[in-house]
């Protein structure tokens, strides 16, 4: 190894790669640091050469340094270097170490933007891989700005490998860069139906992931997922679909009724246990969000506690702990069933591993009940005592106090129990919980007034004992506890049995070791305390005891006004200056006591936490406003008033004695006592509150304190908890008969007050007298508080950003941003899947078009609107109509099978039906399908379809009607208006999807509002032939060219030409360079620094029999005309034994056509257009056409990117836009074979050479 | 070896990944495999699941939209992976070729979300990655340019997914430990 190093250091920038510094990493273990610092020095030198494969290797190694702990933001730089290397080696390195290293603040990441977009076009699938492996681990805001086109396209890629990363991708993107959602969400919502299931899981995933965070946007998805759900076979895409369905239903009761069935199959029929939980859970889910008491869902509820039950009992402590978390969320909605297996969960305490434990607690949490709470309680406790590991201590002690505080301190029935287990809880060692107990206390004993005389025993004992707590300063979490304990001795002296002893062990010296904020506590109680002790004192005529303990206070006071804490110093020396004072009233033999404890009288309330926030702004007052003139530039100062009054939340757990006057605090009380008068819940402080606390049990059970130090760790001497168990068990006894003898003499029962509030409730449960009269204090809340509780939402949330309507129909500004051409892809491929209207359309279309081409005629003559209402009013009647005329049909096949129907009806309907979410979840029969049924019966898959759907019908209807037939009535009204807009929404939505590579059978419009045809509509029963756009370039015995032109909308003056090159030969062909002869009009884009009559190299290599695709950039200034430009491909041909140099000239041809993009438009916009008079007009006519007019809608949408705006019958209008901006609208109309054809257009030339071009497609055909 | 999908310092890095073996490490081998989240590693949302092969340990860390048996599934495939890529990987094999598992786990999982969770097209995929290098160290001389398109166009169709029992996940942050 010793030569190694030395070989190293001789010849450094060789041979050590990852494996040799992993092995002297190793063999380094003493002096690791040193032997890293000199690799870091050796990669320091490396980097500096300019062989790349030195850099690489030098990267790689850094990677793996970074991975140990060390900081290489400083070979930022270099990364970016090796990530630029053309070598996918290389390549996949940098890419690797700058997805380890990179962040958002990495300034270098500017520098990448431009190479990761050329390695995301690269032919290589794998640089487009690893670059969207890298990218999704280094994203920034300014990246996913950027590159959002380019991944987009990357969507459609043609391999799977990619399209599933880009999909993924997106994700990330969207997160940064929320504007891009929209834009692509309708092609990431295609992705769904994906060929490849990578992609598809992806797709799923993404939408999940997006679906998690906002759910509200992606409820109109669920027909789709639901169709997904119930035909996927992927174990882990159902995982994801049901995981967002428990997402999903909170928001739409109705598609829980919906999912019910096919889950609980799924829980039948799946072996796979991670399917098998996520169903159960998503059923909780359901269950959850139907909660208002369904009863015939007691079943599901059953079989979910059943599953999870087994689960719980399995040995696998995977699926254990699973099960108890799915329980805890039924816990939630159905306690009751739940609490039938306790035994189970308290069993599951036992055992062996922490969060198996911890999950049970949990649900012990929501197991509680007035009955058991004692019992539980001291089960935990037990636990407490043996459980090793301070984090399972802790959180069984936060359970310990959550449980026993929860709802308000509702299950508790005696308090004295309580503040033992408090007490035994601060013996604790080395919790960090300590002011949790420590607030329990301040709580109860400030807001159950009954209890406040044992609280403030057992706070003396503590405080008397005070070493135990802190002797060991590791435990100093529950010194905390002595916080308290001091604040409620000193606040209810008045019960304290021997204040003199508790002011005594305040005031020992050993507190000065206490934490500053529990030391300025003690020092004001014993102020407080001083008072008291005076108060009794002075009654006994001698003066010398008060005396005594005014010299106590003198002497021992000076101890806190040395104190390094302010607060501390500042409250003893006032305190110190204070006594003095006293002490010489004292000794002229003035009474002081009443002075004194004046200092001290009243009372505090507790407030509520939120009881600032709600104090509602007076009237006339302006927060904002300046009180004073701000000072002109001093920002920090700016700020500070601000902070202060969002900051001033009061905590009633430590609440500060303020002083109050005494008539505020008259008016305050005289406040609370009406409202308490108001206040069902509260317990009045009647007269009878001393009598009641003296009839209560509890007290003459407080045991005697006993001293006992030969047990150092134990507070001693304080009432265990577990005798109010045994207690608890007497009392209720006792109560029980009491209750008995006084049924007998008939007399109400006097001592329940609180228990009338729940008489409904059961006998057990009802039994239970508190053991105390208490007044369970309600907290303060401001009067006119404002009712709202919208708090609690995270601005700071990155996917609060992402909650987009994406229902919405796209925006022309929401375009992605776009440098570069690959824009321009989606728009060429053929066979868009339009809405698959069939062509014989059925007699209410037919009146439906007819009035719309009457409608069209009074939209010429400008009386718009008019028409619209009438167009609206008429669509509703028919709507209405039809759907009557269906729900009779659907009628006769329920009564038939209303038996048998429920089980398989949700699945067939919706495979059939995806688009109208409402409709879908009214359950009711889906009118276009039955429509369709009829007419497309030769289409086999139709035929399926056709046969499903009375069964559909039948199935769904039995849910709806017997149920709630009018409101099935009334929805369908409703429906038919909500349907119109979702209709046309649906159609937009449509409209945007550039590009789809195989149709869907299922997709069928509505009921067809409006019956738009899109690119390459297709209909069932006659496919379009295939077509391509790829023209023959050039071609020799060697090499193929076809290409395609398509413009880019984002840049108006650029073209993009992709041009296939295929090698036919059996030589490789290599170098190849491509060049146009420029024209004045158009230039062929070359990179920086290249001559104008440079050719571009084509960045890959034909092997024998390959074809590659790429892509060149042309600069236009005039689009208006038809242009052509000669060019040569250079290119060597390599054979075995020989190469040699060939050429092939070829001419490309741009035409018109090519600079227009197919660009939506809706009808509103279309017809605006029209009116506006800015457009010239021209017409043709085509003779002869013989085929079907779809086929030739296609074929203009597809050759001459054109978009279908509307289509009646025979006649469509169509519009695209040029890459300028250039309107061009058509409107095709046809009869007996001629096609006539108007078209309008703000650039006549251009419109001229387009409409010729069209007819020269048509003549070739 | 740890692999982070969310920024942190060096120092925090570190720090996640000596806190949770600590807390793996000592977990006996008949527990369950998941940990609920600390405040370190993001707090009650996050659950960290882990495998314990002989020496080895692998941890995820992930959020609650992932199923937690389906990410102990997917460990399991990252296992198998390594292990038909390495041919019986051992320790020595992760420890010395940290970059190779960053690549395979990369076919993985990208960004903290599965993105591939059938075997066989990830050893695929990986295998074509490395076939790629392997061609490219042979051609070393030749202009770099031109190097990069030579294999990837006679790539066979990729099989389609095969369901291997039950599968998933998306994972936010995710040291993982060898």
């Amino acid at each position: 190894m010793a030569l190694k190093i030395v070989k190293g250091s001789i010849d450094r920038m060789f041979d050590k790669n990852l494996q040799d510094l992993v092995r002297g990493i190793r063999n380094h273990k003493e002096d690791e640091a040193k032997y890293i610092s000199t690799c870091i020095d050796e990669i320091k030198q490396e980097l500096k050469q300019d062989n790349i494969a030195v850099k690489a290797n030098a990267v790689c190694k850094l990677t793996y340094l970074q991975m140990l702990g060390y900081d290489v933001s400083w070979a930022a730089f270099n990364i970016v270097e090796v990530m630029s290397s053309s070598k996918f080696t290389y390549k996949r390195i940098g890419y690797l170490a700058a997805s380890q290293c990179f962040h958002e603040s990495t300034d270098v990441i500017m520098l990448t933007t431009n190479q990761i977009r050329k390695d995301l076009s690269s032919p290589n699938q794998y640089d487009t891989g690893v670059a969207l492996t890298g990218l999704s681990c280094f994203v920034t805001p300014d990246l996913a700005r950027d590159l959002a086109n380019d991944i987009m396209t990357l969507m459609s890629h043609t391999k799977p490998y990619i399209r599933k990363k880009a999909v993924l991708i997106m994700y990330k993107v969207f997160l940064k860069y929320p504007e891009s959602l929209r834009p692509a969400f309708p092609r990431l919502k295609e992705k769904l139906e994906d060929p490849d299931p990578g992609v598809q899981s992806a797709a799923v995933n993404v939408i999940c992931e997006l679906a998690r965070r906002n759910p509200k946007n992606y409820l109109s998805l669920a027909p789709l997922f639901f169709k997904l759900m119930t035909s996927s076979t992927n174990n882990w895409v159902l995982i994801k679909i049901i995981k967002l369905f428990g997402a999903l239903t909170p928001l739409e009761p109705r598609l829980g009724k919906k999912l019910i069935e096919p889950l609980t199959n799924l829980i039948h029929s799946t072996s796979a246990m991670s399917l098998l939980y996520e169903c159960v859970n998503t059923v909780i889910a359901v269950l959850i969000s139907l909660s208002s008491g369904m009863p015939n869902h007691s079943a599901s509820i059953q079989l979910c506690v059943q599953k999870l039950r087994i689960l719980i009992e399995d040995s696998d402590q995977n699926l254990k702990y699973l099960g108890l978390l799915a329980m805890s969320k039924i816990l939630k909605t159905h306690p009751k069933s739940v609490q039938s297996h306790k035994d189970l969960i308290l069993q599951c305490l036992d055992d062996k591993d922490e969060s198996i434990r911890l999950r049970a607690l949990d649900l012990l949490y929501g197991m509680v009940s007035k009955k058991n709470l004692m019992e539980i309680v001291k089960k935990l406790m037990l636990h407490v005592d043996k459980a090793e590991g301070t984090t399972y201590r802790d959180e069984l002690l936060t359970k310990i106090i959550d449980i026993c505080s929860q709802s308000n301190y509702q299950y508790i029935t005696n308090f004295e129990w309580y503040i033992s287990i408090l007490v035994e809880l601060t013996r604790l060692e080395g919790t960090r919980h300590g002011h949790l107990i420590a607030s329990q206390m301040l709580d109860v004993a400030i807001r159950v007034k009954a209890i406040r005389i044992f609280a403030v025993a057992q706070m003396a004992t503590l405080l008397d004992n005070a070493h135990l707590l802190t002797g060991n300063m590791q435990r100093n979490g529950i010194c905390e506890v002595l916080y308290a304990a001091a604040w409620i001795c000193g606040e209810f002296s008045e019960h304290l049995e021997n204040p003199m002893q508790t002011l005594e062990a305040m005031l020992r010296p050993k507190v000065a070791t206490l934490p500053g904020h529990i030391q300025a506590v003690y020092v004001q109680n014993a102020a407080k305390l001083f008072a008291t002790v005076l108060k009794s004192q002075e009654g006994n005529t001698e003066g010398t005891p008060a005396q005594e303990t005014s010299q106590l206070m003198v002497e021992r006071l000076p101890l806190f006004v040395q104190s390094a804490n302010l607060e501390v110093q500042e409250r003893a020396s006032c305190i110190l200056q204070l006594v003095k004072y006293i002490q010489k009233l004292q000794q002229k033999d003035v009474e002081v006591a009443e002075e004194v404890s004046a200092l001290f009288a009243g009372e505090l309330n507790p407030v509520a936490p939120k009881a600032q926030k709600k104090v509602p702004v007076p009237e006339g007052l302006d927060l904002d406003a300046w009180i004073n003139e701000p000072p002109s530039e001093s920002e920090s100062e700016d700020e500070q008033p601000k902070a202060i009054f969002t900051r001033e939340e009061p905590k009633h757990s430590r609440p500060r004695h303020t002083e109050v006057d005494e008539k505020e605090l008259a008016k305050r009380r005289e406040v609370r006592k009406q409202e308490q008068a108001n206040n069902p819940f509260y317990i009045k402080a009647s007269p009878s509150s001393q009598k009641v606390y003296q009839e209560t049990h509890g007290v003459e059970h407080i045991p005697v304190v006993q001293i006992d130090l030969s047990v150092p760790l134990k507070v001693p001497g304080l009432p265990m908890s577990d005798q109010y168990v045994k207690l608890e068990e007497e009392r209720r006894q006792k109560d029980r008969a009491d209750k008995k003898k006084k049924k007998k003499e008939k007399r109400k029962d006097k001592r329940t007050g609180r228990g009338k509030r729940h008489d409904s409730g059961p006998e057990s449960e009802e039994d239970i007298t508190p053991a105390h009269m208490v007044d369970i204090v309600t907290e303060e809340m401001p009067e006119n508080a404002l009712p709202s509780d919208d708090d609690d939402k995270d601005p700071n949330d990155p996917h609060k950003a992402l909650d987009i309507d994406l229902d919405k129909p796209l925006a022309d500004s929401e375009k992605l941003p776009v440098r570069s051409h690959r824009a321009a892809e989606a728009l060429k491929s053929p066979g868009e899947d339009g809405d698959a209207v069939s062509a014989a359309t059925l007699e209410p279309r037919k009146k439906r078009s007819k009035e719309k081409r009457e409608e069209k005629k009074k939209d010429k003559d400008g009386d718009r609107k008019k028409s619209k209402e009438e167009k609206k009013k008429k669509k509703h009647k028919h709507e209405e109509k039809e759907e009557n005329l269906l729900s009779g049909q659907a009628d006769e096949p329920v009564v038939q099978s209303e038996e048998s129907s429920q089980v398989a009806a949700p699945p067939t309907s919706t495979s059939a039906e995806v688009s109208d979410l409402d409709f879908w979840l009214s359950n009711a029969p889906v009118p276009s399908n039955t429509q369709e049924a009829a007419t497309v019966a030769a289409a086999a898959e139709a035929a399926a379809e056709a046969a499903s759907v009375p069964e559909a019908v039948s199935g769904t209807a039995p849910d709806s009607e017997p149920e709630e037939p009018k409101d099935a009535e009334m929805e369908e009204t409703k429906s038919s208006k909500h349907k119109k807009k979702k209709q046309k929404k649906e159609k937009e939505e449509k409209e945007k999807k550039k590009k789809k590579k195989h149709h869907h059978h299922h997709r069928h419009s509505d009921a067809g509002g409006e019956e738009s045809v899109q690119n390459g509509t297709v209909e069932e029963e006659e496919p379009l032939p295939s077509m391509s756009n790829y023209c023959l370039l050039a071609e020799n015995s060697y090499i193929k060219m076809v290409y395609d032109i398509q413009g880019n909308l984002q840049d108006g003056s650029q073209v993009v030409v992709s041009v296939i090159f295929e090698n036919k030969c059996d030589s490789f062909l290599k170098s190849m360079e491509f060049n146009v002869l420029d024209s004045l009009n158009s230039k062929l884009q070359r990179p920086e620094g290249s001559g104008p009559h440079d050719g571009l190299t084509v960045p890959f290599q034909l092997p024998p029999g390959v074809s590659n695709e790429a892509r060149f950039v042309f600069t236009m200034q005039s689009i208006v005309m038809p242009q052509k430009l000669k060019g040569t491909l250079t290119f060597i041909v390599k054979n075995d034994d020989s190469s040699t140099h060939e050429k092939l000239d070829f001419k490309l041809h741009f035409t018109c056509t090519s600079y227009l993009i197919s660009t939506p438009c809706y009808s509103d916009a279309f017809a605006k257009l029209l009116e506006s008079g800015d457009l010239k007009s021209s017409s043709i006519k085509l003779e002869a056409v013989l085929m079907p007019f779809h086929h030739l809608l296609a074929r203009i949408c597809f050759h001459h990117h054109f978009s279908v705006v509307e289509r009646i019958d025979s006649c469509a209008s169509m519009y695209s836009r040029t890459i300028q901006g250039h309107h061009v609208c058509l409107l095709v109309k046809t009869a007996d074979q001629t096609v006539s054809i108007d078209a309008k257009c703000d650039e006549p030339t251009l419109l001229g050479n387009v409409l010729d071009e069209i007819k020269q497609t048509f003549s070739q055909c | 070896m740890s692999k982070f999908y969310e920024h942190y310092s060096e120092d925090t890095e570190q720090q996640i990944i000596r806190e949770t073996f600590h807390l793996v490490s000592k977990r006996d081998e008949n527990v369950c495999n998941f940990l609920e989240g600390g405040l370190l590693i993001g707090g009650s949302d996050y659950k960290l699941i882990y495998r314990h092969y002989a020496t080895l340990y692998f941890v995820f860390c992930v959020d609650s939209s992932e199923s937690e048996l389906g990410i102990l599934d997917l460990i399991q495939v990252f296992v198998e992976t390594l292990d038909k890529c390495f041919e019986n990987v051992c320790e020595l094999d992760l420890i010395f070729h940290v970059d190779k598992v960053h690549n395979i786990l990369a076919e993985m999982v990208m960004g903290g979300m599965v993105l591939e969770t059938n075997m066989n097209e990830i050893i695929m995929q990986v295998d074509a990655q490395n076939k790629m290098e392997k061609s490219e160290a042979g051609i070393a001389g030749a202009p770099a340019r031109a190097v990069s398109a030579v294999k990837n166009m006679n790539l066979p169709e990729m099989p389609r997914n095969i369901n291997i029992g039950d599968i998933s996940i998306k994972v936010p942050n995710l040291p993982s430990f060898k």
